[in-house]
């Protein structure tokens, strides 16, 4: 039964394959747009960081920026 | 109409949506992995080479799709100047380059055992070819021009020009002598496909759904944040 679910009548290697490239694509998708996210948001904590308690104060009047230093998912 | 598409009003929901969306998608696509590789039957002529299909055919439809999206967004930006569609379509555009290389590259592989070749120049493949490159530009375009007029103007003219590609792929078949057989999903008239094959297709085509909307809401978010970022830099 595993055997012939692994080499599927001599089609497995085409097969599987397919399906791996199509799995590997999707990590590395998920893993490259995963990082950029977190650089991005890692630059905005440390901007946010250098603020005086003023500008501060003004960006934090924005819903977004609240938004992004509280919840952002940890996806 | 157009505010409820402001930024700081949806962000609050894509921030959350991610996880969610993540969750979802890895439960459809365990259900089209057993699907499509264990329980749907072999096709009587191609054996078990035809499972390529549940990988091939979900990403070819959602690689058009998303670029059909991409041109309606683009051009409707365009003329009613909303920055937030311009944001959402090149959020949109990573996911639909990789499902369409993921298209040509498992079509190849199935090309193999079927045909006897990795390629050949067919109406189909090459069009699907040609949406890559458009593609490519498209994406070439945002890095180069970053977010101001000149790319929102350049960005259109390519889906524009690119759109133009869309009825080709689809209706290639129709009009050429292709290696690719007729449709054998229709939504206007029966479909010559047994339920037993279509379950797990139409099960794969949700889960990559599924995926480029998640990588849609991560890219968007990215992009939202990196205009946050310039406006710190402004303070």
């Amino acid at each position: 039964m595993i055997y012939e679910t692994l080499l599927m009548n001599g089609y497995g290697l085409y097969v599987w394959s397919a399906f791996a490239f199509t799995i590997l694509s999707f990590i590395s998708l998920y893993v490259v747009v995963k990082a950029q996210y977190t650089k991005e948001k890692n630059k905005f904590i440390v901007k946010f960081g250098t603020l005086n308690p003023e500008k501060s104060a003004f960006a934090k009047s924005q819903s977004i920026n609240r938004e992004i230093l509280s919840n952002t998912s940890n996806i | 109409m157009f505010k409820y598409f402001e930024p700081n009003k949806i962000f609050s929901i894509t921030s959350k949506a991610p996880k969610y969306v993540l969750f979802l998608f890895v439960i459809i696509l365990s259900i089209g992995l057993m699907e499509s590789l264990i329980f749907s039957p072999e096709d009587y002529k191609q054996s078990h080479s035809v499972r390529i299909m549940y990988v091939h055919v979900p990403a070819a439809w959602i690689s058009l799709g998303i670029f059909s999206v991409i041109t309606f967004l683009s051009v409707v930006g365009y003329v009613f100047k909303i920055r937030n569609f311009f944001l959402i379509s090149k959020s949109l555009a990573p996911s639909g380059l990789v499902f369409n290389i993921v298209a040509l590259v498992t079509g190849s592989i199935w090309g193999k055992p079927t045909w006897g070749t990795w390629w050949a120049w067919d109406a189909r493949i090459t069009s699907m070819l040609i949406l890559v490159l458009f593609y490519i530009m498209y994406l070439v375009a945002w890095r180069i021009y970053e977010n101001n007029d000149k790319a929102f103007k350049i960005t259109s003219i390519i889906t524009i020009l690119g759109i133009v590609n869309v009825p080709i792929i689809k209706y290639s078949v129709d009009w050429w002598n292709t290696l690719h057989q007729p449709a054998s999903i229709n939504i206007f008239a029966k479909s010559t496909i047994h339920i037993s094959m279509l379950f797990p297709l139409l099960t794969m085509t949700a889960a990559f759904a599924l995926f480029s909307l998640l990588i849609f809401l991560m890219k968007y978010n990215t992009e939202l944040i990196k205009i946050k970022n310039k406006g710190l830099d402004r303070l």
